[in-house]
């Protein structure tokens, strides 16, 4: 009889392992037929961008330093079984982007751009003593975080985000005009280029290399094309501002997230025109005396994808590798942060999309590659989202890794047919 | 009897004047709704690192009123930390508001969600003159 209730109260103990098991399946995640995924790490603080070296080591830049009091976490995962083992860490600068090159580490603040060495085993030679690429770019909370990449030419691309909404005379202020020109756009709202390596580079030093971009979080160099893509952050509170032009629903899908492909002084439209996705349009802003449906940016180029209003998208990512099936060789990898700004409305976005490419042009529609990282159901507000997904990198085997901001998560993605 | 009923009545309105109704925290809670949910969201949960929180932040519980009511009406853009977070936003000022609706948003606030602070009364959004 004693016997049996041990036995019994063991089964149930078992079979509640198993289901918690199967809860964790993928890490939690939803991903395509083929693909599973792992918890490479967790809870290691606010894991903004990532970085990954030639011989998988993560790098990842937080916004706050972390428990152990550290802003650049470096992870490695010595027994190969896709959850990282060896977690170290340095730097006390919040920021979001990093970069890998080779041997060298780039790392932002929200004012400058520091330079690491890395040693053959990919650990940093001068944690303390960095080299000052660029110093001095504007942060003025709105937008601030400085997001990197480089082209194939030792060319460093920084965005530098707007400290404002719509370039209102008071931002944020219901019935302030749009300011033109707006002032703003001298230095900040586009995309500056510097030289990879010279140090104590100032504006000066630097070329605007497109601007009317609000906001660019996501960006990477397309070796197919030679050209830079970039993720704008569209203008939100359409409806806050102009109820008498925008319901709640309207504001909550207008405008689109956009990705355009960018050449040297190119102008998005910022922030006189906003891509509306259901007329698909450049729509003069209503700060510049549109109403819905006055045209507006001859002069502004026209994206290259659009997606939903709102979702953030945070990371882009262009698959180099050879693991995953053929579609997504050379195809845009996004990670979406996830809305806030589509309140009452549920919120969206949360989730990993790909983009086909063909001869570095976009081919074919954007379609959701992994989802869940917000956990079940709609997320109503954003603090509930478990996980938001904001840095993505690709691995020397080709495998895909997700960071997230929120819990401090990062996921391995890989594809095992 | 009669002046018993004056009494009770005279007693009822000392003490109802000074505090807010119902229909008031109904009010306060359509002015929420209208503008601040977008950022603040509608758990006062804030969205992190943008919007500040609302629902159990130190500073929306306490006793400074006086910034509360300030804060609302001209609105806010400090990089100050609150409860150890900074977040990058800047608050919409609200000159139109007036006292009386002031009250009834921060009372509405400072009693939802986990909020169990003291409503705020027309009184006291009137003796916060000035702008520091």
């Amino acid at each position: 009889m004693k016997k049996n209730k041990i036995i019994l109260v063991l089964l149930i103990v078992l079979l509640s392992l198993v289901v918690a098991l199967q809860a964790q399946e993928n890490a939690g995640l939803k991903l395509p037929a083929g693909f599973k995924a792992t918890l490479f790490a967790d809870t290691i603080g606010s894991a903004r961008h990532i970085a990954i070296t030639s011989n998988g080591v993560v790098f990842a830049k937080l916004m706050y330093p972390n428990k152990a009091g550290n802003s650049i976490v470096r992870l490695q995962d010595a027994n190969q079984d896709g959850v990282a083992d060896n977690i170290k860490g340095w730097a006390k600068y919040g920021g979001t982007g990093i970069y890998v090159r080779g041997n060298q580490l780039y790392a932002t603040s929200d004012n400058d751009v520091y330079l690491y060495q890395l040693n053959e085993k990919d650990e940093v030679v001068n944690p303390q003593s960095p080299k000052t690429i660029v110093k001095g770019l504007l942060a003025r909370n709105q937008h601030a975080s400085k997001s990197i990449t480089l082209d194939g030419q030792n060319n460093i691309y920084v965005n530098i985000g707007a400290y404002s909404n719509a370039c209102q005379e008071k931002d944020r202020v219901k019935g302030s005009k749009g300011m033109f020109p707006c002032p703003i756009l001298d230095s900040a709202g586009g995309i500056w280029k510097f030289d990879g390596n010279k140090e104590n580079q100032v504006y000066a030093n630097g070329e605007r290399y497109a601007t009317g971009l609000r906001n660019v979080v996501g960006l990477d160099w397309n070796k197919q094309s030679n050209s830079l893509f970039v993720l704008q952050h569209g203008r939100d509170q359409l409806n806050s501002f102009y109820p008498e032009l925008y319901s709640n629903e309207e504001s909550a899908e207008l405008p689109a997230e956009t990705m355009y492909e960018i050449h040297k002084g190119d102008d998005a439209g910022w922030p006189y025109v906003y891509y509306d996705p259901f007329q698909k349009k450049k729509i003069l802003s209503p700060e510049y005396g549109g109403d819905g449906k006055k045209e507006g940016g001859e002069n502004a180029i026209d994206p290259a994808v659009f997606f939903p209003a709102h979702m953030a998208p945070n990371a882009l990512l262009f698959y180099t590798g050879n693991q995953f099936p053929a579609k997504y060789k050379n195809g845009a990898f996004i990670a979406f942060h996830g809305s806030w700004n589509r309140a009452p409305l549920p919120q969206e976005g949360y989730f990993v999309a790909f983009v086909p490419f063909k001869n570095g042009k976009p081919n074919g529609a954007w379609e959701i590659f992994a989802n869940g990282f917000a956990g079940e159901g709609k997320v109503m507000n954003t603090r509930k989202a478990k996980a938001r997904p904001c840095g993505l990198a690709q691995g020397p085997d080709g495998s895909l890794y997700v960071s997230d901001d929120s819990r401090g998560s990062i996921f391995k993605i890989s594809y095992t047919k | 009897m009669n002046n018993k009923v004056l009494f009770l009545s005279f007693i009822c309105v000392i003490i109802f004047s000074n505090t807010v109704s119902a229909q008031d925290l109904a009010k306060g809670k359509k002015i929420y709704e209208t503008r601040c949910l977008v950022c603040h969201q509608a758990d006062g949960g804030g969205v992190p690192n943008m919007n500040a929180p609302l629902d159990g932040a130190s500073n929306v519980v306490g006793n400074n009123i006086a910034r509360l009511v300030r804060i609302i009406r001209a609105g806010y853009s400090e990089k100050v930390p609150l409860d150890g977070m900074y977040y990058n936003n800047v608050m919409t000022p609200n000159p139109d508001l007036k006292d009386a609706d002031i009250a009834n948003v921060l009372s509405y606030i400072r009693t939802s969600w986990s909020n169990k602070a003291s409503k705020i009364t027309v009184a006291q959004v009137q003796a916060v003159k000035g702008k520091k």
